[in-house]
C-alpha cells in the first residue's frame, strides 16, 4: 500500500515558553487515510495536532520550529495565508463546538465568510454537507432551528458538517468522541470510514480499540516525542518500541 | 421547632441526641438566616413600593384633573396659568437620551471588543483603571466639563449660545460610556473560546470570528448594556441641567435648547405648591413610566430579532 504522502513534519518543534512540548517531530501522514495519534495526556499528540492547521498560532506564548509542509509547501514560511490553511486544513475539538445559531446558518457560516451569498448554492451546500455527515435525515426539518438542541452526537456530526462545507483536504480531530455516548460514537466512527475515501483524517484519541478500529496509520507520543510510527497493525501486534507495548497492553500511562 | 426535626426513620435516641443543646443552638441559628435575609429583601421591596406609592398618589390627581392625554401631548408649560403640558419635556429627554447612544454606543462597544480582542494585557489594565475612573467622576463635574469646555466650542462651530440636545448628548454619552463598556465587555468576555477556535479553524480572520460569532453570541449581555446606558441618560439630571438650557419649548433640531423631564422637576420643586407641584410628581411617573415602557420595548424588539435569526 504506498500513498502519496499529505503532511509531512520535519523537526518539528513546538515551545509554550520555556517548556518545550514537542520534541523534533519527523512523520509523514498518507493521503486518504485515517492517522491516529495515541499516548498518554500531556504527551504532546494534541499540540501536534494543532500545529498541523496553525491553531498553536492563537495560544500566547507558544513558538514552532522546523517545518509542516502541506503538499510539500511549509505551512509556518513566511507570507503563508493562515485562513487559507485552515480552510484546507479543519479542525474538529474535543467539545462539540456550534455556533449558537441555528442548524443551517451554523453550516453556511464557513462558505459565507468566504464570500459566498446566494441563498441557492448555500442551501446545497449545507444540504449537501449535512448528508456526508450522515445529519441530513435527522436534521432536514428543523434547519431554522438553534443548534445547541442537538444531542452532543448529533452537535459533534454538525461540526464536521460544517466543516465539510469550506471544503477541506484534511481533517484534524482532537478526542472527537470522548464526550460522546458509545452509539453516537459508533456513528462517528462509521462517519469517519465514509470521509476517508475522500479526505485526509488525523485523529487523537485516548480509546485504543478506537484507534486500532478506525485507523490505517499509528504514532504513539510519549513525553513530547514520538515514540513509533507505522501501520496500526503493526503497532498493535508487533510494536517495536518496548515503551509502545507497555502502553497498548495498559501496563502505564 | 420539634416538630420539624421529627422523621419517621429517626430513632428515638437520635432524637434525643438532636434535642441536646448545642445542636438545638445551630438549628435555631440555621433558621435564623433565611429570616434575616428575608429582611433585607423586603426592605428593597418595601422601598420600591413606599416610592411608587409616594409618587402615584402625589401625581395622579393632577393628572386626572388635566385629562392623560392633554398632559402628555401639551405643548404649553405655564404653571402660573395653570395649563401642564409635558410634550416638550418628553421629546427634550428623548432627544436628549436617542442622541446619547447614538454618540455613545458604537464608541463603548469598540472600546469593549478592543479591550477584549485586541489590546495588550498592560493596555488594557490601564484601560480598565481609565474606565473605573470615569465611572466614578460626580455628574455635577461632567455638567462642569461640559459648560467650560463643550459650550463654548458648541458656540464656536454652530453659533447660538451652545446651550442645546447635542451639549447634553455629548456630555451624557460620554457619562454612560463606562457602563456601556464595562457591562458589554463582560458580555464578550464570557464567550467561551472554543466558538472562536472555530470559527478560525474554519479559516475565518479574527475580525470576521468577533463579527461573525463572538458578537452575536454575547448579544444579549451587550443588548443589557445597551438598557443599562439607557436609563442612565435617561435619569441623569445635573449633568444635563448645566447644558441643555432648560426652555420649555418645543426644540425644532439638535441646536434647539431643551428641557429634560428630570430637569423640570429639579427646577421648579424648590418653589412649587399646591397643583403646580402635584404636575411635578405627575411628571415623575411619566419618567417612571417612560423608562419601564423603552426597557420593555427594547426587549420585545430584541426578542423578536433573536427568534426571526
Amino acid at each position: 500500500m504506498t500513498l502519496a504522502i499529505k503532511i509531512a513534519t520535519k523537526n518539528l518543534s513546538v515551545y509554550y515558553r520555556q517548556l518545550q512540548a514537542l520534541k523534533y517531530i519527523s512523520m509523514s501522514i498518507p493521503e486518504h487515510s485515517i492517522t491516529a495519534l495515541i499516548g498518554p495526556s500531556g504527551c504532546g499528540k494534541s499540540t501536534f495536532l494543532r500545529t498541523l492547521n496553525r491553531m498553536n498560532d492563537v495560544i500566547e506564548g507558544s513558538r514552532v520550529e522546523g517545518e509542516v509542509l502541506l503538499d510539500g509547501q511549509n505551512i509556518y514560511s513566511h507570507g503563508v495565508d493562515v485562513s487559507e490553511i485552515r480552510k484546507r486544513v479543519a479542525m474538529v475539538f474535543q467539545k462539540p463546538n456550534p455556533f449558537p445559531m441555528s442548524i443551517y446558518d451554523n453550516v453556511a457560516y464557513g462558505p459565507r465568510i468566504h464570500g459566498l451569498k446566494r441563498r441557492g448554492v448555500l442551501d446545497e451546500i449545507v444540504e449537501r454537507s449535512l448528508r456526508a455527515a450522515a445529519l441530513w435525515d435527522e436534521v432536514k426539518d428543523r434547519l431554522e432551528k438553534s443548534a445547541l438542541g442537538l444531542s452532543g452526537g448529533q452537535q459533534q456530526r454538525l461540526v464536521i458538517a460544517r466543516a465539510l462545507a469550506v471544503r477541506p483536504e484534511v481533517f484534524l480531530m482532537d478526542e472527537p468522541a470522548s464526550a460522546l455516548d458509545p452509539i453516537s460514537s459508533g456513528k462517528l466512527e462509521d462517519l469517519l470510514f465514509e470521509l476517508r475515501r475522500d479526505y485526509t483524517i488525523v485523529i487523537v484519541t485516548h480509546n485504543m480499540q478506537q484507534a486500532a478500529r478506525v485507523s490505517q496509520y499509528c504514532g504513539f507520543f510519549l513525553s513530547g516525542e514520538m515514540v513509533e510510527f507505522n501501520q496500526t497493525k503493526t503497532v498493535f501486534t508487533n510494536p517495536r518500541d518496548k515503551r509502545t507495548e507497555d502502553y497498548i497492553t495498559g501496563r502505564f500511562g | 421547632m420539634p416538630a420539624s426535626i421529627s422523621h419517621p426513620a429517626t430513632s428515638k435516641a437520635k432524637l434525643q441526641a438532636l434535642r441536646k443543646k448545642p445542636v438545638r443552638k445551630y438549628l435555631s441559628l440555621e433558621m435564623a438566616v433565611p429570616g434575616v435575609f428575608l429582611l433585607s429583601a423586603s426592605i428593597v421591596m418595601a422601598a420600591v413600593a413606599v416610592i411608587s406609592l409616594f409618587v402615584f398618589r402625589s401625581g395622579i390627581p393632577l393628572i386626572q384633573k388635566v385629562g392623560l392625554v392633554s398632559f402628555l401631548t401639551g405643548r404649553t408649560w405655564d404653571p402660573s396659568a395653570g395649563i401642564y403640558g409635558i410634550l416638550p419635556m418628553l421629546t427634550g429627554s428623548l432627544l436628549v437620551t436617542i442622541t446619547a447612544l447614538v454618540l455613545g454606543v458604537p464608541v463603548a462597544l469598540a472600546g469593549a471588543v478592543f479591550l477584549s480582542e485586541f489590546a495588550p494585557i498592560t493596555v488594557a489594565v490601564v484601560l480598565r483603571r481609565c474606565i473605573e475612573l470615569l465611572a466614578g467622576i460626580p455628574s455635577v463635574v461632567y455638567g462642569f466639563f461640559g459648560v467650560i469646555v463643550l459650550l463654548p466650542l458648541l458656540r464656536q462651530i454652530f453659533g447660538g449660545s451652545g446651550f442645546s440636545v447635542l451639549a447634553g448628548a455629548i456630555v451624557l454619552a460620554i457619562m454612560i460610556l463606562p457602563t456601556v463598556l464595562s457591562v458589554s465587555l463582560e458580555a464578550i468576555k464570557t464567550v467561551p473560546q472554543e466558538y472562536r477556535e472555530g470559527s478560525l479553524a474554519l479559516g475565518a480572520t479574527h475580525w470576521q470570528t468577533i463579527k461573525g460569532v463572538v458578537l452575536p453570541a454575547a448579544r444579549s449581555g451587550i443588548f443589557a448594556s445597551f438598557i443599562l446606558g439607557m436609563g442612565r441618560a435617561l435619569g441623569e439630571t445635573m449633568a444635563v441641567i448645566m447644558v441643555v438650557g432648560n426652555t420649555t419649548r418645543m426644540p425644532r433640531s439638535l441646536l434647539d435648547p431643551v428641557r429634560t423631564l428630570t430637569a423640570n422637576v429639579v427646577i421648579e420643586m424648590k418653589y412649587a405648591t399646591g397643583d403646580h407641584q402635584q404636575a411635578l410628581f405627575a411628571t415623575g411617573i411619566v419618567l417612571f413610566l417612560f423608562i419601564m415602557a423603552l426597557n420593555f420595548a427594547a426587549r420585545l424588539t430584541f426578542a423578536n430579532s433573536r427568534r426571526s435569526k
